[in-house]
């Protein structure tokens, strides 16, 4: 499973959820495949996609977060896995698309490799932690995670397959909103 | 509570920065400790200084006007944070950061940032104020009105012996 076919996947599941997308092909590829209101693709400062979520449910507890995060960019930002799990947020569903690799910049490797990064998010106390690596997997796992409350966290391994990159066709386009846009439109949902 | 840090958090909660997040420096401690026992504001400790950044950009989507309180050394990992984020976003957040190397005499590892950080935000165009005593107040209204109205961050760089 590609991380665009497990975006595919995962969309219809969401109904009002906030959406935090993680800078590189994740963002571009949630905009490509259903935008929404919801959806704040964070196109630079890698690794703060859940930083930004908890700062939502913590300012705004009742608003239920999904956050698509990033193999890389969890790495990078890997100190946000204890604040999230002592925050106890009502509604945080962390999901990673770990390709075990930096696929934007070109396919270089990342530690996810070796280091189960559900188990980092389960010893850090986030309730449930969960792995996937298939369709099927993915598909009852994400919408019982997404029913459940507190704070959530599901990787889904995604094969990092350069030769899909290298089709023009297959990169889906860089996010068009302005990022002054994207906040104002994210803000007008969280505040009606 | 010393009068002149009594003032600062009131005015700051008359400005209405009611979430707070950062990472501690021994000049702030006073201020960390007041802000985690109002009742009526938030204080969530991040792990590094980036993340505290990430976290007030969320609280301020949800509708809270933010602050995150840093030592200057911690200016380096916010800097990706607020020049790809704050600023291009247009996120407000004030920065309330303990400015030690402000004069010789600090412990070494203070010494390039201390006369560099002020140098750092004026390159990224963040706008600042190092305030005396007596300037304290007025500069933290001039700050939080400048971040209101440009919609990006501002900073204070607190000396030591100001909040105590």
């Amino acid at each position: 499973m590609t991380t665009r076919e497990a975006i595919q996947i995962l969309m219809p599941l969401l109904s009002g959820e906030i959406l935090i997308c993680t800078t590189g092909y994740v963002s571009r590829d949630v905009c490509a495949v259903k935008d929404r209101p919801q959806n704040f693709y964070m196109i630079g400062s890698m690794g703060l996609a859940p930083a930004i979520g908890l700062g939502i449910t913590s300012a705004s507890p009742g608003k239920k977060v999904v956050i698509f995060d990033g193999d890389g960019a969890l790495l990078m930002g890997l100190g946000v896995l204890p604040m999230v799990g002592s925050s106890n947020p009502c509604h945080f569903f962390h999901v990673v698309f770990d390709n075990e690799s930096y696929a934007s910049t070109g396919h270089q490797w990342t530690y996810s490799k070796k280091v189960p990064l559900e188990k980092l998010a389960a010893n850090c106390g986030y309730h449930d932690a969960a792995r996937v690596d298939s369709i099927a997997a993915l598909e009852e796992t994400a919408a019982d995670l997404l029913k459940k409350r507190g704070a959530r966290f599901l990787l889904i391994k995604c094969t990092g397959d350069k030769e899909a990159f290298k089709g023009e066709k297959l990169v889906s386009p860089r996010v068009p909103w302005p990022p002054e846009e994207m906040t104002n439109r994210l803000k007008k949902v969280l505040l009606s | 509570m010393a009068q002149l840090l009594r003032s600062f958090v009131g005015v700051l909660q008359d400005e209405g920065i009611l979430f707070y997040s950062g990472v501690p420096c021994s000049i702030l401690a006073p201020l960390i400790r007041d802000l985690e026992e109002n009742p009526d504001l938030t204080y969530l400790p991040a792990t590094r200084e980036d993340l505290a950044v990430g976290m007030a950009a969320g609280a301020y989507l949800a509708g809270k006007i933010p602050a995150v309180l840093m030592q200057n050394s911690g200016l380096g990992y916010s800097l990706n944070a607020l020049t790809s984020l704050n600023l291009i976003f247009k996120i407000p957040l004030l920065l309330v950061v303990g400015f030690r190397g402000a004069k010789p005499g600090d412990a070494p590892e203070h010494w390039v940032m201390g006369r560099s950080c002020a140098k750092l935000l004026e390159a990224i165009e963040v706008p600042f104020w190092i305030p005396e005593k007596e300037t304290l107040i007025s500069n933290t209204k001039e700050a939080v009105e400048t971040m209101g109205r440009a919609k990006i961050p501002a900073a204070l760089f607190i000396k030591p012996g100001i909040l105590i």
